[in-house]
């Protein structure tokens, strides 16, 4: 029971630094892979089952029953044309996503480096990173028209802040005894970068990362929703301006879907990615 | 592949040349170290140390805790700035970490690379040393048998023991057959057993090894069984309270030579000359 306290602690302590904590809380049940996917979708399968139980016989405007959405998501999405707005509105989650997250990691580096460019630049960087991405919209569209270009570049901007922030404080948080041992094993600069830095900071690297990519669905949204011509969030507005409300719906779920894919890929992706750092975390090794 | 060929005593990659006989492979003279210097909480870890370390001698510092150990280590090895004084490594002035310098850390737990195999661990400054990779697998081996550590190459450090943890830093600080080992209290952290048998694997990696040792431990006994030669520090800020030879030859036993007589009376002069007087 008093063992879980310590661990309470320096998560709300991290949290306070870094807008993310780590991914270190212990997953890994001991079962094998049918049951960690059991595990992982009885909720989502419940509560749809019960979304279609209850709807089944809904006659409200706006809440029209499952049954029909899912049909209407196959007309729309597998057999009409809406998949042009899946195709536009994933490229600029993409671009955006993994400009941005370069941006934030090669920048985080940099500014964990070179301590005097750090100080300088702190004031800036926490004005931009406190700033809500989407205030910056009209500006964006003063700057880059209203093509995919801005939609790419609001993306990108609000993806840099959570991995730069935990490149950066996840490198800064190395103990000094393994700089000696580089030291001491004489590594040069880029492989003390490669073998060292940037491994010890991967864990929290890959939370920013992760952060990163929550933001960027939200931006991805916002941004067509806002002097857009294409994508997943002109669709449902789109729909909702001609009272199209089960269209509407059909684009909602279209992001549910976008959103647990994402996510599962960059878990999947990391899992295996950070294997040490999981496996080392498992119960058994403490 | 000719460096196949050289004998394990000096087998370092690049090391072609040959010491003037007489030159100590590490010399010490009027060491003192300030940390913050010149700032109002400066603080005094070292005042005045001086020795010198012969080719193929093991020499222990001791000193009580907080004496200024580890920052006698950091400077004689390169890792820290000393204030004043002269540091020579074969002959040079030390400027950084020097190739054929090896270091164990106090804390295995800290200074091993988690993120990395045991092998990969090992390896690492071979890797950053050019040695190719069929070339640095052989010698991860070898060095990884040396130690008494067959078959761990695919394992991590975090699924060894913490014994088994520092046998691998010490083969990491091994691999590239430095001229010098530099350990700073290498067997703090393990039990009594675990000790014994680390002291003995030290004593035997430098038999086979032809190198010079420099220990730091706060253990009078462990440093009388290791050493040939004895430096005692004073407490904080510390200097040379006296250099102790140790005349136990060299072939040594834990229970045998702790028994000994000459063993005992170094024991009785050391506890006299680091015990406080008069309190
Ligand atoms: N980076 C530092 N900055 C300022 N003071 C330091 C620093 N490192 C060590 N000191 C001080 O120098 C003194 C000697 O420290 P050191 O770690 O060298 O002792 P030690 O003999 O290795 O101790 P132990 O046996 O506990 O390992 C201590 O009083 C310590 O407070
Ligand atoms: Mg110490």
């Amino acid at each position: 029971m008093t063992q879980t306290l310590p661990t309470v602690d320096a998560e709300a302590a991290a949290a306070l630094i870094a807008p993310t904590t780590p991914p270190g809380r212990r997953r890994r049940s001991g079962g094998g892979t049918a049951k960690r996917v059991l595990v992982a979708v009885w909720l989502p399968i419940v509560l749809l089952a019960l979304w279609w139980v209850l709807s089944a016989s809904s006659t409200s405007p706006f809440f029209p029953p499952l049954s029909k959405i899912l049909g209407e998501w196959w007309d729309q999405w597998i057999v009409g044309d809406a998949k042009g707005q899946l195709v536009s509105s994933l490229r600029n989650l993409v671009f955006g996503y993994l400009a941005g997250s370069l941006i934030g990691a090669t920048f985080g580096t940099l500014l964990w480096r070179f301590a005097a460019a750090r100080r300088v630049t702190n004031p800036i960087i926490y004005f931009l990173y406190v700033l809500p991405a989407p205030a910056l919209l009209p500006a964006m569209i003063a700057l880059f028209g209203i093509g995919e270009m801005r939609q790419i570049a609001l993306i990108s901007f609000g993806a840099i802040w959570p991995t730069l922030l935990n490149t950066l404080d996840g490198m800064r948080g190395i103990d000094q005894v393994k700089f000696d041992a580089a030291k001491a094993m004489r590594l040069s600069p880029t492989r003390t970068l490669f073998s060292l830095v940037l491994p010890a900071a991967a864990p929290q690297m890959a939370a920013g990362l992760r952060a990163s990519l929550q933001v960027s669905i939200i931006l991805m949204v916002v941004t067509e929703m806002v002097a857009a011509r294409e994508g997943i969030g002109y669709f449902i507005l789109q729909a909702q301006t001609v009272f199209a409300v089960t269209k509407m719906w059909t684009g909602i779920l279209t992001l549910v879907i976008i959103g647990m894919v994402a996510n599962f890929l960059f878990v999947a992706i990391e899992r295996r990615a950070l294997a040490w750092y999981h496996r080392s975390r498992a119960p058994g090794n403490s | 592949m000719t460096n196949a060929t050289v004998t394990s005593a000096s087998a370092g990659p690049s090391t072609g040349r040959t010491l003037p006989a007489g030159t100590p492979v590490l010399d010490v003279e009027h060491l003192r170290k300030i940390y913050n210097e010149g700032k109002p909480h400066a603080k005094m870890a070292i005042d005045d140390v001086s020795f010198s370390v012969d080719k193929g001698e093991f020499v222990c510092i001791v000193g009580p805790s907080g004496a200024g150990k580890t920052t006698l280590l950091r400077c004689i090895s390169g890792l820290a700035q000393a204030s004043s004084g002269r540091l020579a490594f074969e002959g040079t002035p030390l400027t950084s970490v020097p190739d054929q310098l090896g270091l164990v850390f106090q804390d295995y737990g800290r200074s091993l690379y988690h993120w990395f195999t045991n092998a990969k661990n090992v390896g690492l400054p071979l890797a950053a040393r050019g040695v190719p990779k069929a070339e640095r697998a052989r010698r991860v081996s070898e060095v990884l048998a040396e130690v008494g550590l067959p078959h761990v190459e695919q394992q991590y450090p975090w699924e060894l023991s913490g014994g088994m943890q520092q046998r691998v830093a010490i083969a990491r600080a091994l691999s590239y057959h430095p001229d010098l080992l530099l350990m700073d209290e290498p067997f703090a952290s393990v039990d009594a057993q675990t000790r014994f048998d680390l002291e003995d694997l030290i004593l035997k990696v430098r038999r086979d090894l032809g190198i010079t040792v420099v220990l730091v431990t706060h253990d009078i006994d462990e440093a009388i069984y290791l050493s040939d030669r004895i430096v005692v520090l004073s407490g904080s800020p510390s200097k040379v309270r006296e250099v102790v030879d140790v005349p136990l030859g060299q072939d040594r036993d834990q229970v045998a030579t702790r028994a000994s007589d000459e063993f005992l009376e170094l024991r009785r002069h050391l506890l006299d000359l680091v015990m406080p007087h008069g309190a």
